[in-house]
Order: structure tokens, then sequence, then C-alpha cells
């Protein structure tokens, strides 16, 4: 059965033991989570966990029906139509063109954030495959670090 | 009132009307069992080992529908109960377990008999708690029983450090629970539910396939008015086994890897199946692409996760069978001619004349299932069966004739050796004025033999029938038919002397050789209602018949198996 990506959303109550929960249906069947981010929902006791995986149809299915299951779940969405961001930073040493990533970063939505006597920290926040794209074209400064956040998504 | 977290846990379970625990005490659990030293709302059972504990509060849930309690300490009273959490977790029974933690603040430190119990238990419960400040304890006793008895039942697992059980706050029970995220339907989708009948009425060979769901709905009264009415031919699970009797003509029999050709052979020609409380488990399907292949799906049960999980469903109606079938029966009694599948009930009964469910009785040597069927002779609706894990739980599901629902107690998703005594000692607890029987293998009785003490100091007079092969049957004949023959690691010829073992716990022990003698053991046994162990020699190769190999597809039965 082929492979998909997929966004899942998971509303959930903020407590300790809920990650856990809903990591453990990943795991336990073996399959990987590419991306997971958690925030609380403000003003609420509710957490939003956005979470990016490869499965099948099926095992897609199953999982999210497990996961309505779990106690702690109120609401899970497997998004269709949605609004998806992801942020990076990454750090160049100061001695690569300043100018020519500053440029880049520009037009994915960043900046330079920081610079210090060795190393400069630049952060871009576009749709994953974006960020995948500028992520190609900077391997020729020389990057020394890159953090991504995962994926935050929204229903349109 | 002011009282300590230990005396919350008591409190509670008085609250909730449990009259009985079954349960092991150490370090981290000692608050709650000198509370339990000084009250006398329920009954204690001390089991000999801490899985046996947790089985023995599945038998009693099992038997009487109500909620299973056992308590444990903390690291190895914990780990020990672990196979009994995830066997009640694959079977659906409510229970709440509760186990006691290192304090606070050694929780992470390795500390003695420190083990991440909720880490461990979390899949192999519906739900599990780690108490972090007595305040919440009676909350989290509340949602325990709650959640463990509604929707799809199952067990939960409440975690509790000694400083917790030790801390003084303000106790009041609550009376209502609010779980915003807890919600499960019960109520069937009444345009669901009438599209599912006039399938039904449509159909001209529908088959009832019947599933431990409705044991556990306690619906067993409403499908067998369902099924009676519309004269539909039915099979059992192996979990759903009394749900309509052994006299009701609609009932084919089990169907399933050990089920019999015509519950298979209809299975596999039916033009409409109703799936009520089952989860199409493999051991029941077969090779799942050949299952009823021909037929199309009407599936009810009360956890969605299971509708089209394995096979898709083309009528889901999702809700809890009792509210669902109850629904079903007006409108069946309307729609559906009861007389329309004369036709197909007759090619069900031809199945049934061409392969019936038998065995060949020897005058030489007893056959295990000719001792399964005498003990239904004998003892009847009498009797609560219990089994273990394999060839004599089989042998058991095939041959009893079962009565009623909750008669029949054995451990289908799991599949424990070990389950059978100690969930018999629970069951008699339940039911007092019915006979409990094991019936359990050689291997099997050995792995929790303990319990032989449990049950004569609780005088909960179990009688264990041992159908004595000398091999692990099940295993030995896996390796016979599709090993050449190669009985690795399953010759069980060195065995205790039974008679002496039981003895030596202060119950009886009875060696059987033939059927008078069997009679005769199994007659003492109940009249003097003591604790006994019954071994009874039986043919060492019998084989458990008719089989589905394992993957191959139902109707592809293997009927005899001839030595080559
Ligand atoms: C705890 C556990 N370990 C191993 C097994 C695998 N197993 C299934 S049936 C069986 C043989 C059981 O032997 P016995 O109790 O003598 O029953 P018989 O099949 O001979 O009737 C074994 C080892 C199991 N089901 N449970
Ligand atoms: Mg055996």
């Amino acid at each position: 059965m082929p492979e998909e990506r997929r966004v899942i959303s998971v509303i959930v109550i903020n407590e300790a033991s809920v990650l856990s929960r809903i990591a453990g249906l990943f795991s336990g069947r073996g399959y990987n989570i590419d991306s997971l981010t958690v925030a609380p929902i403000p003003e609420s006791k509710y957490s939003r966990i956005t979470i990016v995986t490869q499965g099948s149809v099926l095992v897609i299915e199953q999982i999210i029906k497990q996961l309505h299951k779990l106690i702690p779940v109120l609401k899970v969405y497997e998004h269709a139509n949605l609004v998806e961001k992801e942020m990076a930073l990454v750090k160049f040493p100061v001695t690569e063109c300043l100018s020519d990533i500053a440029a880049l970063c520009a037009a994915y939505n960043g900046k330079i954030v920081n610079v210090s006597e060795d190393f400069m920290i630049c952060n871009v926040a576009d749709i994953p495959q974006r960020v995948d794209n500028f992520l190609k074209a900077i391997k020729r400064f020389h990057p020394k670090e890159i953090v991504r956040s995962g994926v935050v998504a929204m229903e349109i | 009132m002011q009282i300590s977290g230990a005396q919350m846990v008591i409190e509670s379970l008085i609250a909730e009307n449990v009259e009985v625990v079954f349960g092991y005490p150490g370090g981290a659990i000692m608050n709650v069992y000198d509370e339990i030293y000084k009250q006398n709302g329920f009954q204690h059972v001390l089991a000999r080992h801490e899985q046996a504990a947790i089985h023995a509060a599945e038998g009693y849930s099992k038997a009487t529908g109500r909620v299973g309690v056992a308590m444990i300490t903390s690291g190895p009273g914990f780990t020990n109960a672990v196979t009994g959490l995830a066997d009640a977790y694959m079977d659906s029974i409510p229970m709440v377990v509760i186990s006691g933690q290192v304090p606070m603040s050694l929780i992470g430190t390795d500390a003695f008999q420190e083990i991440d119990a909720v880490g461990i238990s979390r899949p192999c419960t519906k739900h599990n708690y780690l108490v972090t400040d007595a305040k919440d304890l009676p909350r989290i006793l509340k949602e325990a029983f709650y959640i463990a008895s509604t929707g799809r039942p199952g067990p939960v697992h409440v975690d509790i450090p000694k400083d917790v059980t030790a801390q003084i706050e303000e106790f009041v029970y609550p009376e209502s629970i609010e779980l915003e995220t807890y919600k499960p339907t019960v109520k069937g989708n009444a345009r669901q539910i009438k599209k599912a009948i006039d399938a039904i009425g449509e159909a001209s060979r529908p088959i009832f396939y019947l599933g431990g769901g409705i044991i556990n709905s306690n619906a067993a009264d409403e499908v067998r008015e369902l099924v009676n009415m519309t004269n539909i031919p039915s099979v059992e699970t192996l979990m759903a086994r009394g749900t309509l009797g052994a006299d009701n003509e609609n009932l084919i029999s089990m169907l399933g890897m050990h089920g019999s050709y015509a519950a298979n052979m209809s299975m596999s020609e039916a033009d409409l199946m109703i799936a009520i409380g089952a989860r199409f488990d493999d051991r029941v399907t077969g090779k799942l692409s050949e299952f009823a292949k021909h037929a199309r799906i009407i599936h009810i049960d009360i956890d969605p996760a299971s509708i089209s999980k394995l096979v898709n469903a083309d009528f889901p109606i999702v809700g809890d069978v009792k509210n669902v079938v109850k629904e079903m029966i007006p409108l069946a009694k309307e729609r559906i001619d009861g007389q329309k599948y004369a036709q197909w009930r007759e090619t069900v009964a031809n199945f049934d004349k061409l392969h019936p469910l038998s065995y060949q009785d020897s005058d030489e040597v007893l056959k295990p299932q000719w001792v399964v069927e005498r003990i239904g002779q004998l003892l009847g609706d009498d009797a609560n069966i219990t089994t273990d894990v394999g060839q004599h739980q089989m042998w058991a599901a095939q041959f009893y004739p079962f009565s009623r629902p909750r008669q029949w107690i054995t451990s289908g998703g799991l599949g424990t050796m070990g389950f059978g005594f100690p969930a018999a000692i629970g069951v008699k607890r339940g039911c007092p004025d019915k006979v409990s029987i094991n019936v359990t293998g050689d291997g099997s009785i050995l792995m929790n033999i303990q319990e032989l003490m449990t049950a004569v100091e609780y005088k909960l007079p179990v009688i264990n029938v041992i159908l004595n092969n000398n091999y692990l049957g099940m295993v030995r004949q896996w390796q016979t038919m599709f090993y050449d023959k190669r009985h690795s690691q399953t010759d069980l010829s060195m065995q205790p002397d039974f008679v002496m073992l039981a003895q030596s716990f202060g119950g009886l022990g009875y060696r059987v050789k033939t059927k008078e003698e069997f009679d005769a053991a199994l007659k003492d046994a109940v009249e003097k209602n003591v604790v006994a162990l019954i071994d009874v020699t039986v043919n060492r190769l019998e084989n458990v018949l008719p089989m589905v190999p394992s993957g191959g597809s139902l109707f592809n039965m293997m009927l005899e198996y001839k030595d080559k």
C-alpha cells in the first residue's frame, strides 16, 4: 500500500502523560513521526499537537481512531485543507558572504537574527517544502548547524 | 473528613461497592494494607502471586459483570501483574488495578523497587494514572471505575507513590464525573440501524457473527430474541460461547481456527454478515481476503476503532450492543420474515450433517473430548467453566454444552497459560453457588499452581480437571503437522505427582485413567466441595480438529489428520 505524508492535529488536555500516550501509538506500530510540535492553546487547559507522519491510508485511519480513544484527547483532525508553516534556524561562519545569505533568507520570509564574532544565525519561516528548498540552496555557504521547528498547521 | 491517601483508597473502594480485592502487599503499598487491616467494608483475598491476583479479579469480573479490583506493590509486584493487565486489556475486562510506587521524591532515582509502572502499563491498559497529590485521589479513583466499566471496558491502572498514601487531605468522594474528553457513543445511529434491517430483509443467506462484546454488554437476552425472531443461522466466537445456549436451533457452533465445518462454511457462503460485538480476530477469520467474501457486512460495536479495522463494514453501527439490538428488535419484527431463510437454513444443516463436530471415542484410553462432554452431562448449567490455554481450551469450547452468558471464561486475546486456575478462584468468589471448574492442561496448571494455597485458605473450592497428555499439546500438534514431528521442547513426560501435590496444599487429588474413575472423582470432588486436582490421563497424541491452518481460508479446513 502506498505511503503518504499526513498532517494530523490532536487537541489534548495539557497533562504530564499525554505525549507519551500519543507517541506510543506510533512507536508501538513501528511508525516514525517525521515531526511533532506541541504548545498550549491560549486561555484553555488544552494543547495542540501537530504531527507529520507517513503511512498507508489504512494505518493512518487506525491510528486516528486509536488517538480518539485516548482518554485525554478531545479532538483529532486529519488535515485536508490547511495552511502549514515551519521555521528553521541556520548557523553560518561569518566568513561566508553575508549579503548573499541575507538576500536568500529574505526570499524565504527570513532574516539574519544574530551575529557574533565567528558565526551568524538566520531564520526562515515558510511551508515545509520551501524550507527544504532553502536548506538545499544554502548548502554552498557551509552551514554549521540547522534546527527545524517541525510543522504547525491550521485548517483553512 | 481529613484522612490519609491510604484511607481514601479504602473509602473510595467502599463507595464503589467493592466486595472483594485480590492482592499482594509490599513496601510501597504498606500504608494502604495497614488500612485494609483496620476495615471491614470488603474482603481482601491474598493471592500467592501478583499475576494470579489479577487473573482472579478478571475471573470475578467476567463471572459477575462487576469491576474487578486488584492491589499490588511497586517494582516486582507490579511487573508480575503486567501479564494480567495485558490479558484484561485484550479481552476488554473492566478492572481497577492499584499499585504502590516509591515516594515522589525518589521517583526517577532508580530507588529500591522503583520501576516506571505507568510507562509499562500504558500500552496494556485502557487508561492509567500516576497520582502525584492525595487531593486528586478521590477523583482519580472515581474516574478509574467509570472508565473501566463504560464504553469498551478495560483495565485502568492507578499508581500511587508511598508519600501520597501518607498525605492527609480533605476527603469527599465525587458524586458525578466530568470527563470532557471521554464520552463513549452508546446509542446507535437510527438511520444506520434502519438500513441494516433493510439489508437483512434483502439478504438470502444472512448469518449472525456473535462476539464477546455481547457478554460484556449484558446483551445476550436481546441478541437471542433477535436471532430467534429472524431465524437466522448464527455462529459464536470463542469469547461469545454461552450467548445463545447450546440447544438453540439457530446456533451452528463456534467459528474460526477450530470452529466447526458448518460454522466456517456458512460464514464463507453467507451473503450478509451481522457482526455483533466481534472484532475479526485472525484466529476467527483465517485469511482475511477470503473471509466471508460474498457477504455484505453489518458491524455493531461500541468501539469505533474496531469497525473497518480489518474488514470494511458496509453498515457500521457504533453503539452499545444492548441498545442497538434493542432498537433492532421492533424493526425486525415488522420487516423481516423469519420463514424467508428456510432454504439457507437447510444448506447450513447439510453442512453440519456432512461433517459434524465429533471425535472418535475409545475403550482403551480416555479421550479429552469425552471428558469435557462428561463434565457437561454431569454438571451442565450448574458449573462455570474456566480454562487455560491449549488443546484443552479448544475442546472445552467445542464440546461443553454452554447454557448462559458468563458461564464460560477463557483467555482469548492474549491466550495466557496460567489464567485458568486463579480466574476460577475469582469466579467461585463471585458465584459461590455454582461449581467452579477449571479445564486445564498439564503444562498450564503449573504456571499458577501456587494458587492451590489461596483456594484452600479462602475455601474457594475450584475443581481443576487436568487433561493430561504429557505434552504442551497445542504446540506439539503444530509440530506434528507443520514441523515434521520435531517435538522440540514440548514433551512433558516429567510430571509431578498431582495427587500428592494437591494434598500437600490441603486439597484433594485424584488420578483418573478410565471413564468410571472420572465420574467417581468428579462426583466426589463436587460432593466434598473441596479444592481439587483431577489428573486425567488422556490420549497423548489427540489433535484438535477440525482446523484451519494458520493463514488459511475458513472453507479450507483440515477435517482429519492422517499420520504419514
Ligand atoms: C504464558 C504462555 N506461554 C506460552 C504459550 C504458548 N502455548 C500455547 S498452548 C501451549 C501448550 C499448553 O500446554 P498444556 O497446558 O499442557 O495444554 P494442552 O495443549 O496440552 O491441552 C503453549 C506452550 C502461551 N499460550 N502462554
Ligand atoms: Mg498438555
